[in-house]
């Protein structure tokens, strides 16, 4: 499918001389407005009001968005990569900013439908190319710091969330005065649908200047200073390339999807209940010694460390390596996992500290597994293959919370559970990342016969691509 | 502004000014949710 002249990769080809340090502000610019999608529960209870439905009713609107960003993103990958990262930023910022001006238009009508219609398919759509748009473009101009470049634009995804909740609630406020964003105040569905039009403008703006100056770097091209040989010295670090299509080939796709899937339901576990898992860790009787201030403190904090994960960690595996980090995610993350079943109920600062660094690894990682890829693949498909992974995302966002509401709900009511009922939910994500561990070990070098041809160059690649699709 | 294929090989520069502004664009909302994330965590060791 062509694309419009001005969108095309061959017009933003960067000339010699180009600071390539335009262009992570320019992922950032489509990242920060994508990471929205994480703060979806400051309207929740509005919309369960406006609509006079059930709070599952209204979580299926996220899932479907979710869904719909691992779908996207694994089926629209391939033209990611072929029509370079402008085309994919306006793609993504149309079907994002419609979602919000159809979902808008769903609530101000009343027909849940169109919400998710508008926010979960169109703004998934645009969730899951907007995800992977700047993320082969950043390994190219970094790639001696590709750890640092994708842990830079996805750390972007988690400030989004950051910056919407409080943004959301300021202009919520601003739309109905009543709706002051304290406990028990609601805003009502006007309000919510004036701020779904409101952020459809922002994002317009930010995704659109993110598409503008983003620029792809010549064939030929290296930072200065930078002997591309040297890359080499590392373990399962490739020169070579695999297309995206025989990269579902490869045991090793399969075990990264398998480490992603394991990495993302364990977090998920811990996200989707940690407000009311801190007051139930700390119940006596009736009351929780963890007040519900606190317990949005405890959500709060962890946003942060999910954010700094995705840049700390990810810059970190530059200097130790992809598959040793992950054994840190994962491993590491296993051992919290146990001190959090057992011992985490001891004092509150422990389970703070253990709740946290599991969800830096969690961000963390997100943000790796981009030069992972490239790491086993090399470059020349890198977009389109990690479009395909991220349906482990999609399958982690529904057994996450699956895993954790099913066990939950065995082991009594909300309200009423202690640290004890936890356990079995917070001893099967131990399985899940005992089994991601052992997915990492098993990483390899990918076997010659899945390489490309050695004239394969990124630019005669793209012309290559249905070659490499019928393969 | 784009340029055509022909001008790639054109030495450019890029102004400190753009580079300036495009992470001030990205980095004042930062700023805005770490403030805001950071003043919520607080509570957390307020009591």
């Amino acid at each position: 499918m062509a694309v419009p002249s001005f969108l095309a990769r061959d017009r933003i080809v960067a000339r010699p001389g180009f600071n390539r340090w335009l262009i992570p502000p320019a992922a950032l610019a489509v990242h920060l407005c994508i990471g929205q999608a994480y703060a979806t529960s400051v309207y929740k209870t509005a919309l369960v009001e406006h609509f006079d439905t059930s709070l599952t009713a209204i979580g299926v609107i996220f899932s479907i968005a979710i869904v719909m960003l691992g779908v996207s993103a694994a089926l629209f990958g391939t033209w990611v990569d072929r029509n370079g990262p402008r085309a994919a930023m306006f793609t993504s910022a149309v079907f994002w900013v419609s979602g919000f001006l159809v979902g808008g238009l769903g609530i101000e009508t009343g027909q849940l439908w169109l919400l998710y219609l508008g926010y979960g398919v169109l703004g998934g759509i645009g969730l899951g190319i907007g995800y992977i748009s700047p993320v082969s473009t950043l390994i190219k101009w970094f790639p001696d710091r590709p750890g640092l470049a994708t842990g830079m634009a996805i750390m972007g995804f988690g400030g989004g969330a950051l910056i919407a909740s409080p943004l959301s609630r300021q202009l919520m406020n601003y739309y109905d005065p009543a709706y002051d964003g304290t406990a028990g105040t609601v805003p009502n569905g006007e309000a919510v649908a004036a701020l779904f039009f409101t952020l459809a403008a922002v994002y317009l703006v930010f995704m659109m200047f993110g598409a503008f100056i983003i620029r792809v770097p010549a064939d030929d091209w290296r930072p200065h200073g930078f002997d591309p040989s040297s890359v080499k010295k590392k373990a399962l670090v490739t020169t070579e390339s695999v297309s995206a299509n025989n990269a579902i080939k490869t045991p090793q796709f399969w075990l990264l999807w398998t480490v992603l899937f394991c990495n993302v339901t364990a977090g998920i576990g811990i996200l989707e209940q940690a407000a009311p898992m801190i007051q139930d860790f700390f119940r006596n009787g009736e009351t929780s010694t963890v007040a519900a201030a606190t317990a949005a403190g405890f959500v709060g904090l962890l946003s942060l460390f999910n954010m700094g994960g995705r840049f700390v960690w990810s810059s970190t595996s530059d200097f130790i390596g992809r598959k040793p980090i992950y054994m840190v995610y994962l491993g590491v993350g296993a051992l919290l996992y146990i001190g959090l079943a057992t011992i985490g109920s001891t004092a509150t600062w422990l389970f703070v500290l253990l709740a946290a660094v599991i969800i830096s690894f969690y961000g963390g990682g997100f943000a790796t597994v981009p030069a992972y890829l490239r790491d086993l693949f090399g470059t020349y498909q890198v977009g389109a293959i990690h479009g395909r992974l991220l349906t482990a995302w999609s399958a982690a966002g529904v057994a996450g919370p699956l895993i954790i509401n099913g066990v939950l709900d065995t082991q009594g009511t909300p309200g009423q559970l202690v640290a004890a009922n936890y356990r079995p939910a917070l001893f099967i994500m131990v399985g899940l990342l005992v089994v991601g561990f052992i997915a990492n070990l098993l990483v390899r070098p990918v076997a010659s016969k899945w390489h490309e041809p050695k004239a394969t160059s990124p630019a005669t690649a793209r012309a290559d691509t249905e070659r490499s699709a019928v393969r | 502004m784009s340029h055509p294929a022909t001008d790639h090989r054109q030495p450019t520069h890029t102004p400190v000014g753009l580079i300036a502004f495009a992470w001030t664009l990205v980095g004042v909302p930062l700023a805005y949710g770490l403030y805001n994330t950071v003043k919520a965590a607080s509570a957390l060791f307020g009591g």
